[in-house]
This record gives C-alpha cells, structure tokens and sequence, in this order.
C-alpha cells in the first residue's frame, strides 16, 4: 500500500501493521463536503475497504469553518480495521482545503505535515466577516499561506478549483474529486472515480466534465500557484483616440512630473476630468506642480518622489467627491448598464430592469445649491427641517423606465452648477487645509508630509458614514498637530491612521489619541 | 419539511435478514430500534439525533406496516413522560434528543419513571454533545443516569456492536425494570460504518392492545409510602438483576493478553481512539490485535465490581480512559478495589486531561505516561509517533497565526433573521445599548459579529424568562429574542405567560422563520407548510393574545427593516403598560430556497414567465468604508479589489449566490447608508408588452447616453 507507514514491533502481520490512509476535507458549511466525503467512502468500499467518515455538523453548517475525516484500508481475512474518528495532527495523508484559508487552518491544526501529507487546495479566497467588516482592507495576507505551505506540505496541488467547477457549471467538490484522483495517492484508477460519480444520477454530468478538467489540469501541471482568475473578462483594447486639443495640453503636462508620480498623476488626472471637465483637470495639474515644488525643495529627489506620488493619488480622490450629480451620472452611463448584464451573464430574450436605493437628505440637495443661496437656507434650521421632511426618505429609483431615468440623466448633466455649488465650496477648503498641513510638515518631516496626504483615505461614504469618516480625519489631522515636532510624528500618523481604518465607530483610532494626549 | 428529505434512508429501514446496512451511525441506531419491536418513539430534534427524527417523519409507511407510533414532541419532557406508556404495559419505547441539554429539560419526568420503574423496555437515546465542534455547555450525562439509577450504554463507535447493544438494552430495561439510556457522542452518530440486518419485529404488545385494557398499579405511582419502597427496589431488586444480566450477557468487552502487569480500563466509546494510541506506541496493529490487556465498558454505569476486580487481580496498574469531569468511572473503579484490597494502582486523570476530547493525540500521550510509569519495558524500541510540532514551530507557520481570521458560524444567504438584527442596531444607533437576553437557534448567531447583540443564552425557549429580573421602572426596557422553535418548546409558558402574569414591561422578539431551522428544519405548531401528518399553522400571535398579551405587533415581512426599526422603537418606547410582543416572521431561507428553486427552474424551463432578482453594487459608487455589511454579514455580500491605482481599500461585492432577498436595499435605505446598491430584477421568458416596453425605454436611453459620451472628453487618450 504505502511505504513510508510505520513498521511495528508486532510480529510479522503484513499490511496489519499500516495504519490506514487518512483524508480530512476542510471547508465551510454548505461548500458540499458531505457529497465528497460520501463519494469518497463510496470509492473505497466499491474495492473491498472498509471505509468510515465522521463530521460534525450542527452550527458549524451554517457557514462556519467544518471538518469532514475519513479512513479507509482493506479488511484483513474478514477481520475490520478499527478506524479514528478525529484526524491526528502528523498523521494525515491528504487535506482537501474548499478555500484558501482553510488550507491555512488546517495547517495550524497540524494536519500538513512534510512527512506525509498531500495538500490539495483551491486558492481562491471566500472571506471570513473579521476580513470584510474592517472600514480599511482587512483582507488576510494570503503570501503567507502559500509561505506556509511551502514547508507544511509534502506535495502540494493547488489551484482555483472554485473557478474550474463554475466554469465547467458544477460544484468545488466534484473539482476536488478529480484533483485526488490525479494525485493519485490512492491505489484506486481514474474510472473507478467515475464509476463513484456514475452512479450518483443528480448532476452526474457536469460533475464529470468538472472532475475530468479537475483531473486534467493536476496532470498536466497547468497550475502554479495560479491567481484565481479575474471576476470578470478584462475589456478589449480601447481604440486609439485622438485628444481634443485642450486634453492633449494637460496630458502633455504630465510630461514635467518625475516617475513613479506621473503615471499616478495619470491615472488621476483621468479621473479628475471625467469626473467635471478638462478645465477642473487643468486645476488638478496646477495643484500638483505645486505640491511637487514643495517636494523638490525638501529633497523629495532622494525618496524617490513619495510625497508627488501620494498627492497625485489623494488629490484625484479629494477632487472627485460623491455628489449627486456623480452618482447620477454613473447610474446613467452605458458602461453600467453593459457592466451589470456581463455580471448578470443576460442572455437574448431576457428583459433586465434595476432598481436603486436612494435615500437623499435635504443635506445632498442643499450642497448642489449654489454656495450664497446654500448657506443661507442652512442657516435657517426651522424652514431647512420644513423642507427636509418634504425630501427625506427612501425612493426606489427604477433606472430604466422613461421617467426616472430623465431625472438622473438630468442630474447627471448638472456638472455646470458644480462649481459654483456650497458642496464644492466646503470641499474646496477642506481640501485646501489638508493640503496646507501637508505642504508645512513636509518641509521639515518629509515622511509625515506624506502620512498627511495619505490620511485622506479616511474621507468616503455617503451622509452618516460620510461625516464618520470626516470626523475621524479631523480628529486623526488634530492628533497629529501634537506630535508634529517629534521625530516619530511620521510613525504616529500612520498608527493612527490605521487604527482609524480597524473599527466603524473610531474606538480604535480614539485609543491611539488617548495615548497620544498621554505624552503630548 | 425537514432540509432533505430522507427518502433514500427510509429505504434502509425496510432492510431484512441477509442485507447490509450502510450509511451513518443514527440511522443505524433507527434501524436497531425497528430491530427490537419497539411500540412507540418520540424524541426532540437537534444535533445529533435530528436524523432519527427526520427519518422517522418520513417513513410513515414503515412504521405502519409495524405499527409504531411516532411522535415529534413539543420538547424533551413531553418525549420522556411519553416513556410512562412502558409503566404499566409491556411496551417497548425509545426517545432520542441532544444531551445534556434535553436530559436537563427531561429529568423530571426521568426521574419520576426510574422512580416507579418500567415493565415495557424503555431506552432514552441521548446524542453526548461533547467535545470539538459541541454548540452546547460541557457537560456528561453520565450524571443523571446516577442520580435516578438509570443504566447507561456507551458502545465502541461500531455500526454493529451499538445495534447490538440497543436489542440487549430493551431486554436488560425489562429483566431490570429500569429504564436504560444510549449515550452515542456526536461523531459516532454521523460516523459512516455498516452492519449485517436482521429483520424488522412487530411489537408483540401494541400501543392499542394496552388502550383498550387499561393496568393501574398504585404502587408504581411515586407517592410515599411507594417512592420509599421504589428505592429499595432499586438497591435490593433491580440494580442486582442489571449487574447480572450485564454480566452473563458479556455486555462489557475483554481483549488482549489474560496476563501482563498493567490493563486499560475505557468507556466504550474510547475504544477507536485508544486502539490507535496504542498502534503509534507499537502496541496494537490496526486490527486491535493489541499486546495490552483491555476492559471495554460498553456499560459505565452500573459498574460492575466483580469484572473491575477479575480484570485488576494481579496488575500492577490499570488505566481508565473517561472523557469528561468529573471522573465518575475511577471514583468508582477506586472504591471496588479498595475494598476488595486489590493493590493495582488507579492511573486516569492524573495523566490525562480532566476536560475535553480524548482524541488519539491526547490518548497517545496519556497512554505512553501511562506505561512509562508502570511499564516502560511495553514501549520498547518506540516507533517515531506522529508529532506535528515541528512544523507548527516552523516560523512560516507561527507567521499564519496572526494571519489565518476567524471563521465563526453566522446567518445563511437571504436568512430572515438579519434584517431584524440589521434594524436592532439601527435602533441601538438611535436609542443606545440596551439589555439583550439571547436564546438557542440560529438567531444566536447575534452575538458574533457583526451584530454584536445579546448578553446572556439560559436554554432553549428561555430568552424572555432570563429577562424576567429586569421588571422595573427605568430609563431603558430589556429586550428578549426567541425563536418559533423555543416558542413552543417552552417559551409561550416560562417566556410570555410569565411577562403578562408578572406584568413585565419588557420587549419581546419572536422571530418566526417557519421551522426549528438550527436542527434541521422540521416542522412545528406554527409551520407554514401543509403538513398531512401533523397540524401545523398555529399562529404565535393567536397564542400570545391567547394567553393574555396585549400589545401585539405582527411583522409578515422581516425584510422590511425601516418597519421593523419603528416598531422596536414603539415597543421600546411606548407608554403601554406590561410585555411588548413582536412576532416577525419570514420564512428560512435555506428551506425556502430548497422548495422554491426546484419549481423556478422548472417555470423557466416550461417558457412561463419569471422574475428573478439579485442584487448588485455599482463598484464605482461604492467607496469601500464597508458600513453595509457591517450591518449584514451575509455570505454573498463580500469584498474584492479593484485594479485601481487610486484606490486602497476593496469594495463591496455580490456574489451569484445571491438569493434576492432584498436585505441589502433595505439597509442601505434605512440606514441612508449609500447608492450604491441595485436590485437587478431579470425577466425570465418576458412578453410581448415586456419586450416592447423595454426595447422603447432603452431606444431612447441609448440615445441619450450616445449623446453625453459624445460630449464627454475622449479619455481613452489616458487609459
């Protein structure tokens, strides 16, 4: 059977003395390791082993991390082997992981071990709620899975074998299947597997189709460590366009800014005049060269031009605010609408209509007035709740029927009041503080000159969100102030950037300034 | 509707002398019950032992052909008392339900019947919860078998030693008046093994002979002076007929070498895991052909002196292997010795772990302690024993430590129960932190994130009970949430009843999703479903004004969240005197989805037309601060990275498993969260006038969007 079990000190029984193969599948409730474990138990038994599984459902079914164990071995003339009911860490000989961190877990139960164990993985990442509550990126670094595979592992099969199923319209477990027969640790041919599949009559065919390119793919060692593949088909090449004369002169001014800072500044300055017009794009362009004087001057040559680079990334996103008018216009577009028919995979004859959710405040109508007639209706509370009541509520926006369709189109189309509107006055001057602080703290401390550009990731969302995220960068910029003379100000904005990115509330990022009040 | 149907594994139970069941561990145990003419069954669903319920709900047509009586009880005292059928006649029953918690909710009509004693063999199938992967409290069962003097079988986890101990039970309740318990633990129950069938057996006594000719025996009534004389009955009578049934019928197992100086001594149920400790130690082959002499007690309680001495006689030390505290079996075992002066010395939990799984890693170390000692020369040359410390030393592998997150189990896609926790926190935003009593099922998963809501869980259908302290005048009220399947398990009476009577201000949460959904989806009073077997549509609302509730509020639609936040606000706020009910009620998704998407395919596939909805996040809009599901933590609302220099942090994304529900609109528009939310509603086989409208509504849109493009500056010059 195999080779490297362990011999006993028993005299001499045979395969007595082997202990049987072991295979845990870890995944996650309803990823459907039950049907591989059975097909599994079934494959044994159609050669004459004794085959048990155990697992333990309850609530670990309802999307929580699960383990299916199964051993199998041949009976000894009539006698049954006595099987475990649990993995043994070291004494594995074949994980199946559903997902990539479970791999990783099942690696920390001690369950890959170099000695013995054959991992089969798929590398795509279903993430755990810790990762996607997080205000920030609170996506798990998945180098150090594959880190740790690398020393765990005595083979290694991994590869998206989410994607190979959906491609091939089945399950990962059927993906799975096809992947163990190909590393064919067990003594068992390719039909048999099939034969397992056969048999079952649900889905029998894409189950095959699957299990064969699963089976396939392992063979021909057509995966490294593969990236799962992109959610969507990257677009064709645009066609080459010719600029308008007015855009040309901007993009021929990115020319005057260093490397790396002008390919960001690129990608900004699209942003910023698809956003309002070539005119706002030219004002971005001449804030930059200002910021990038400001670099120069504090050496920014030696660092390769952190601070240039940062603000052309901040300063697009300060510039693009999510207004009305923004939203509006996205919603209206005709690459949205393709967008959601590639997503929905719409075929001929299939009629689509969506429907948004738009919850507008008398705040988002009063921001697109312009900036006099804003101020004073805000300073007339009573007439400004009147009107409130009148505007604030939910609306079930269906954007594409006739009606309301215009109305965002219109909206949409209102980029002329922008300008003059109260919603980019205030943005304007926040905007420009920020800037300020950071032109000041890089003359003297070139890195806390960038954490300050960089602490604009803090500002997004919409209404109650929005103002969170504002308050916590006020507070964050605040902070800083104190510390700005210290040497480490530049460590201290960056902690407390990131604490301000951990938590919805800020109780993390109003950790970080107790401690700071503590010493400053 | 149980989440499967169990069809297939109803054809199992109609197997016969000569066939070979295969398949898992509680089904064989249902099988056996048929095995031993059992009359009647009853039990409460929940993991374990839901598979017996679900199964015997299915094979209607099997039990008839046998006539036994099936019951689904409203909870596990119901199930016991049941039991009091076998009291006066020779009936033969068994009830199931997940231990301890059902042997707590059980123990008074247990005691009451071991009390008394039984005529009809009686067997109580408890599902031991214990260990990895448990939901419960850690606790062992074995205690209440003690305390009411009820026999306890804990067989090895082998198809076909646990079917032949239940036949051997039945006999052993009768030859000892007492009702015997079937301690299986989670993993032997789901545990895939097979056995050799006999046929299945009538009752010879059935449920009908026994109505219509009644028995009454006063002295089988617990009622002094018969509860006195009932325990000297169980001292003098019935504990002496169990030790020597148990001992002529070989209940408990030797194996190995009749000499040698130091013996195991285990619950049954060890008995795999210890014969691979052994194999690592080079003490056994795979077969338990083992070099060190074993006692199996497939029975723990009674234990049995006379084979404890027999198999202690003569050895230096002996071993047991008793998972969980605290250590019944060596209190017992040391007892028996020392008063019969045998001097082997009593090794167990001084050299394994007084609490948790005995997993063959654990048994391994215990085991080779054990031996090194009493007997080291057993180890001899030590085979290298699997050890897996050294890769998890490896600092790649300390690196994955922090990296690897949490993957704690939560709320199904489009579950019913998250927009009602969705608007919770909503309230929470507006009216601060309030007092939350939790209760058992799947609306526990509020504690985790990202709800983070409730305080305390005191047992199935006690929610609102554990609120019942905080009945006073203040500035907040307490909040309780029970489910439909602690409603009526016990929750109508301990919960509401006690609110009205008591005059308890506090709010009321029942949420109401059709089913027991944690254990499995099986129907109950107020089930939606048309159940033929049962009578289900029951209203919860009828109950609660039935027994006296006043303010009332019945939410049809769980999704709609801004409705579902007014009315806890009212309830929380209204100046209505005594309990606030909210029943909300939607039904599960994961049974809905299991009904429904059978019949939408087959609509789609007939040419009818069909709507089916999904949601969607415009990832432009999205501007990846996450506060959406923050407040929703369903499966398929996730993140992805977009390949965007300008931006760090990843934005919402839907997935396809996507059911629709309409959880993520509402939150966002209740919330005033953000726009970037869609539902995209595709028209499945449309008509005529769909087609029309849309090619229409599109032709003039298409050509409003070529217009603007046209004005917009050509930025394919940048891309």
């Amino acid at each position: 059977m195999r080779d490297e079990t362990v011999r006993l000190a028993l005299p001499a029984a045979g395969d007595a003395t082997e202990r049987p193969i072991s295979i845990a599948i870890v995944a996650m409730g309803g990823q459907g390791g039950g049907v591989l474990t059975d097909w599994i138990v079934q494959l044994a038994e159609n050669h004459g082993w004794v085959a048990q599984s155990t697992s333990v459902p309850g609530v670990a079914q309802r999307t929580g991390a699960t383990i299916y164990y199964i051993e199998a071995m041949p009976p000894l003339d009539g006698r049954k082997p006595i099987l475990s009911l649990m993995p043994t860490p070291g004494d594995v000989d074949v994980v199946m992981a559903a997902e990539f961190m479970e791999a990783g877990r099942s690696i920390l139960r001690g369950l890959v071990t170099p000695e013995r164990t054959t991992l089969i993985a798929s590398n795509h990442r279903s993430f755990a709620i810790g990762e996607k509550i997080a205000p920030g990126n609170g996506i798990a670094d998945q180098g150090a899975v594959s880190g740790a595979i690398g020393v765990a592992a005595r083979n290694e099969i991994i590869f998206d074998l989410n994607a190979l199923a959906i491609k091939h319209g089945s399950v990962i477990s059927a993906a799975m299947f096809g992947a163990l027969a190909a590393a064919s640790v067990l003594p068992f041919s390719r039909e048999s597997y099939l034969d397992v599949i056969r048999a079952g009559e649900k889905g029998a065919r894409a189950s095959i189709e699957t299990f064969e390119a699963a089976f396939d793919q392992v063979q021909t060692k057509s995966f490294g460590d593969a990236a799962p593949a992109p959610s969507r088909p990257a677009k064709a090449v645009p066609p080459l366009v010719v600029p308008d004369a007015d855009l040309a002169r901007l993009i021929a001014r990115l020319k005057d800014l260093p490397e790396p800072a002008a390919a960001m500044a690129r990608a900004g300055l699209k942003k910023v005049v698809d956003f309002q017009d070539v005119a706002y794009g030219g004002e971005y362009l001449d804030l930059l060269g200002r910021l990038c004087a400001a670099d120069r001057s504090a050496g920014g040559a030696g660092k390769s031009f952190a601070f240039t680079t940062a603000a052309a990334k901040y300063l697009a996103n300060a510039m693009t605010y999510d207004d009305v008018i923004r939203v509006a216009d996205l919603k209206t577009r005709a690459s949205r609408r393709s967008r959601i028919e590639d997503e929905l995979e719409l075929s001929e004859g299939q009629v689509l209509h969506t429907t948004e959710f738009m919850h507008p405040r008398m705040e988002e109508v009063m921001g697109m007035l312009p900036a006099g007639f804003g101020r004073w209706l805000g300073a007339r509370p009573r007439l400004l709740g009147f009107l409130d009541r009148r505007v604030n509520r939910g609306r079930r926006v269906k954007t594409y029927s006739l009606p309301w369709f215009l109305m965002l189109y219109v909206v949409g189309g209102m980029r002329g009041m922008r300008r003059r509107s109260l919603r980019h006055a205030v943005e304007t001057a926040h905007r420009d503080a920020w800037l300020k602080a950071a032109t000041e703290a890089v003359s003297t401390n070139y890195q806390l000159g960038v954490e300050i550009l960089q602490c604009r990731r803090l500002v997004k969302g919409y209404s109650d969100t929005h103002s969170r995220g504002l308050s916590k960068f006020d507070k964050t910029l605040a902070a800083i102030k104190l510390v700005e003379r210290r040497d480490d100000a530049a460590d201290w904005a960056r902690r407390l950037r990131e604490a301000a990115l951990k938590d919805g509330p800020g109780k993390e990022l109003d950790g970080v300034i107790q401690t700071i009040k503590t010493f400053a | 509707m149980a989440e499967r149907s169990f069809a297939r594994e109803v054809e199992d139970l109609r197997l016969g002398n000569g066939d070979t069941f295969r398949g898992e561990g509680i089904l064989a145990i249902t099988k056996a019950l048929l095995q031993s003419g059992v009359a009647y069954v009853g039990g409460y669903q929940g993991s374990p032992i839901s598979h017996l319920m679900d199964v015997l709900a299915d094979a209607k047509d099997v039990l008839d052909d046998l006539g036994v009586v099936f019951q689904s009880s409203a909870n596990e005292a119901a199930a016991a008392a049941m039991l009091s059928a076998s009291v006066m006649y020779p009936l033969r029953g068994a009830v199931a339900w997940k231990s301890t918690v059902g042997t707590n909710v059980a123990s008074d009509a247990l005691a009451n019947l071991a009390s008394g004693g039984v005529t009809g063999g009686t067997m109580i199938i408890v599902g031991e919860d214990y260990g990895e992967g448990s939901s419960i409290m850690q606790e062992r069962t074995h205690a209440f078998a003690m305390k009411s003097q009820m026999w306890l079988l804990d067989p090895r986890p082998d198809h076909e030693c646990i079917v032949n101990l239940i036949e051997k039970g039945f006999e052993l309740s009768e030859f000892s008046n007492t009702p015997v318990m079937l301690e299986v633990r989670v993993r032997a129950c789901h545990m895939h093994g097979s056995f050799a069938c006999k046929d299945n057996v009538k009752p010879a006594h059935t449920i009908k002979d026994a109505l219509n000719n009644p028995i009454r025996d006063v002295n089988r009534i617990v009622l002094p002076p018969a509860a006195y004389e009932h325990e000297q009955e169980k001292i003098k009578t019935r504990m002496p007929a169990a030790v020597g049934f148990i001992r002529e019928h070989k209940l408990n197992e030797w194996m190995g070498p009749k000499d040698g100086k130091v013996g195991i001594i285990m619950q049954g149920g060890m008995y795999n895991n210890v014969i691979r400790a052994l194999q690592y130690l080079g003490l056994s082959d795979a077969y338990a052909n083992t070099q060190v002499a074993l006692y199996i007690m497939n029975v723990t309680y009674p234990v049995i002196d006379t084979e404890v001495a027999e198999f202690c006689a003569g050895k230096d030390a002996v071993l047991i292997v008793e998972e969980g505290q605290p250590e019944y079996l060596e209190q017992a075992i040391n007892t028996v010795l020392r008063r019969r002066d045998i001097n082997a010395r009593v090794h167990g939990k001084d050299v394994l772990p007084m609490g948790g799984d005995y997993t063959a890693q654990v048994l391994l170390n215990g085991v080779r302690e054990f031996l090194e000692k009493t007997e080291p020369r057993l180890l001899g040359n030590r085979p290298p024993a699997p050890d897996a410390t050294p890769t998890l030393n490896h600092p790649a592998v300390e690196k994955l430590k922090q990296v690897v997150p949490a993957r704690p189990p939560g709320l199904c896609t489009g579950c019913p129960e998250r927009p009602i926790f969705a608007a919770m926190k909503l309230v929470e935003e507006e009216l601060g932190q309030h007092h939350v009593s939790a209760d058992i099922g799947c609306h526990l998963f509020s504690i985790l994130p990202p709800f983070n809501i409730g305080a305390t869980t005191m047992g199935f259908g006690l929610g609102p009970a554990s609120t019942s302290a905080f009945n006073v005048k203040a500035d907040k009220r307490s909040i309780a949430v029970m489910g439909d399947g602690g409603f009526w398990h016990n929750g109508l009476t301990s919960g509401i009843g006690n609110a009205v009577f008591n005059k308890h201000d506090g709010v009321f949460v029942i949420v109401d999703n059709f089913y027991t959904s944690a254990t499995g989806g099986q129907d109950i009073l107020s089930s939606r479903a048309i159940n033929k077997r049962r009578d289900t549509n029951n209203s919860i609302v009828k109950a609660v004004k039935g027994i006296g509730g006043q303010w009332v509020r019945q939410l049809d639609r769980t999704y709609d969240v801004g409705k579902m936040r007014d009315t806890l606000k009212e309830a929380l706020t209204t100046r209505e005197e005594g309990p606030k009910v909210i029943v909300a009620s939607s039904e599960c998704m994961l049974n809905k989805q299991r009904r429904v998407k059978p019949q939408i395919a087959k609509a789609i596939k007939d040419g009818t037309r069909v709507v089916k909805e999904r949601f969607g996040v415009d990832e432009d809009v999205c501007t990846g601060d996450h506060a959406c599901i923050r407040l929703s933590g369903c499966p398929s609302l996730s993140v992805k990275q977009l390949d965007d220099p300008l931006r760090d942090d990843p934005v919402a994304a839907i997935d396809n498993s996507c059911v629709g529900c309409g959880n993520c609109g509402e939150v966002a528009e209740a919330a005033v969260l953000c726009p970037s939310f869609y539902r995209a509603d595709v028209i499945h086989n449309p008509t005529g006038w769909d087609k029309f409208r849309s090619k229409v509504a599109m032709a003039v849109i298409g050509w409003l969007q070529r217009r603007r493009d046209r004005r917009r500056p050509a930025l394919e010059a940048l891309a």
